[in-house]
């Protein structure tokens, strides 16, 4: 539920608030007077609600990470992978901002009752928005402490009313918004998919907002998942379409390096990433250049997800 | 170029490369560096970025000179950009070391101001195993390693006494393994970039021109010193 009334959200009105923000990241970067690598810098200096996004209104939620301190919001809003829109972590908050966010509508289609297309204010509206602070664990090794805005995703596969041979939830990606450099190495749209017990699971976030204002572009505007326990690329952004299916779906990196990123990528500090440990982690919330380096939990922390994987081996469904 | 000139030239190119250096420094100075998102993968990318850039404008050198013969006068800054190179590449392995391996600097040097003379040695002696198993597990860190293991041996042998020394066949031979180095360090970047991303392309492609242009000079070379039968008469 947005404070602004919902006939505000016009095209009309969009197409200025977007040209308001690119005009201030330009200018903030103008001020740095360093180019890109000062834009971050530049943006990391200003308090919250200068970051130009619309408000979200709120209810406080039990998912609360209280012994970690909150990621500051530039360092979250300048540090994407966001492919999409570029290979370097900053490339999103420079490339994304042309990104339109409305009209914006999400197909739901595949193993269920009744196939439609959904408004994304509809959705947003659909049920109150939690504030939830998570942990969020990239599986580069670094993780941040953010406070996510959204749902639970389970509120939407109850209203989507699945078949019963629907096992397994697949999210795809936009691959059209503006700004998109979509590099030739991965093949897109973006796929990512869930068990539809994860998927149904409480703590996956039908993810609206962050820092309680509408998602920044660069951080996967206007609907995204954030599921919690698993690295972060499973997280699907900018989503246009939710797949109900009954085989495990195909999903991109896994397609891209299946003995890197398995479809399961739970946070796992006992199964090491090829090319890394994944035992410790950067964990990216605090003003200093020494490293914040903590040790990584299983699941994330996120123990209550043990049971869904009961039976099984980790360490071969990594 | 008159030979005097080239102390001014020679001051300004220390000037250039230290560029990268003292802007980073600035960077940390003025507080910026801690804001960045990910500081540690900042200094990890900017100081390798330079290593590798520096390596290859020292395998610039010898084709941009052989271009006209004026411009001859360039290989007296060869060696000094290639120590630069190694210097870069050092602090990008002092970085992996000190901030990426794990290593509590912060805890070192909490224990340096309170007066614990040994406090960084405790520290390097905690987080010696995981660098071990880093080192004998991924792949490219070993190439990485293998690159700066190169870069010191020729740092070690660049002064002239020690050309001298080694006589200049033996020192040429060593200095050939800078083509190495370099594909090693390219090899490095392509290892530790996700599959499908394509950034180290560039890079590799000014790498491939140098080394290629090399080869087709080596060909040439040989072709050129085959003894030649000349007709005396036809018959």
């Amino acid at each position: 539920m947005l404070i602004r009334k919902r006939a505000e959200i016009a095209s009309s009105e969009i197409t200025p608030k977007e040209t308001w923000r690119a005009y201030q990241m330009s200018r903030r970067r103008l001020l740095a007077g360093l180019g890109a690598v000062g834009a971050a810098a530049a943006v990391a200096g200003l308090p919250e609600s200068a970051w130009g996004l619309d408000k979200l209104k709120t209810v406080p939620s039990s998912y609360n990470v209280t012994d970690r301190a909150v990621t500051p919001e530039a360092k979250a809003q300048s540090y994407n992978n966001f492919y999409e829109f570029g290979e370097e972590k900053d490339d999103p908050l420079h490339n994304a901002q042309k990104m339109r966010i409305r009209p914006w509508t999400v197909k739901i289609e595949g193993l269920v009752n009744k196939p439609q297309t959904l408004n994304i204010d509809d959705i947003l509206n659909y049920r109150p928005i939690e504030n939830r602070v998570y942990r969020f664990r990239c599986v580069e090794a670094w993780s941040m402490v953010i406070p996510w805005d959204g749902y639970p995703l389970s509120e939407l596969i109850k209203f989507a009313d699945p078949l019963p041979s629907a096992k397994y939830v697949q999210f795809i990606s936009s691959d059209s918004g503006k700004g998109m450099t979509l590099p030739s190495g991965i093949e897109f749209p973006y796929s990512e998919g869930l068990r539809m017990d994860e998927a149904m699971h409480p703590l996956t976030l039908l993810t609206f907002g962050s820092y309680g204002e509408v998602l920044a572009n660069q951080q996967g505007s206007p609907i995204r998942v954030i599921v919690p326990w698993k690295y972060g690329f499973k997280s699907a952004k900018s989503i246009v379409k939710i797949k109900f299916v009954d085989k495990q779906p195909h999903t991109t990196w896994n397609d891209m390096a299946p003995q890197e990123y398995g479809f399961y990528s739970n946070v796992n500090p006992t199964v090491d990433h090829p090319r890394w440990s994944q035992a410790h982690e950067r964990l990216l919330n605090t003003d200093s250049i020494f490293p914040h380096v903590v040790p990584t939990l299983m699941f994330n922390g996120y123990s209550e997800v043990a049971p869904l994987y009961a039976g099984m081996d980790l360490r071969k469904n990594y | 170029m008159p030979s005097r000139a080239i102390p001014y030239l020679k001051a300004a190119v220390h000037v250039l490369c230290l560029l990268p250096f003292a802007y980073l420094l600035h960077l940390y100075r003025d507080g910026q560096l801690a804001t960045f998102a990910d500081p540690v993968s900042y200094i990890t990318h900017f100081t390798g970025n330079w290593a590798l850039w520096l390596l290859l404008v020292t395998l610039a050198v010898t084709p941009v000179r052989r271009i006209h013969r004026s411009l001859a006068w360039l290989i007296r800054f060869r060696r000094m950009i290639g120590l630069y190179c190694f210097f870069y590449a050092t602090l990008h392995l002092a970085t992996y070391v000190f901030l990426f391996s794990g290593y509590d600097t912060a805890g070192a040097i909490a224990g340096l101001r309170a007066g614990h003379l040994m406090a960084p040695w405790h520290q390097l002696v905690l987080i010696w195993p995981s660098m071990v198993d880093d080192a004998e597990k991924r792949r490219f860190i070993q190439v990485g390693l293998a690159a700066w293991l190169i870069l010191l041996a020729l740092a070690v042998t660049s002064p002239q006494r020690v050309l001298r020394a080694m006589g200049g066949k033996a020192w040429n031979r060593l200095h050939r393994l800078i083509y190495l180095a370099g594909f090693l360090a390219v090899i490095h970047y392509w290892w530790l970039v996700k599959t499908g991303v394509r950034t180290p392309w560039k890079d590799t492609a000014v790498l491939a021109v140098l080394l290629l242009w090399r080869v087709g000079l080596a060909v040439k070379k040989r072709l050129a010193a085959r003894p030649k039968m000349s007709v005396v008469a036809d018959v």
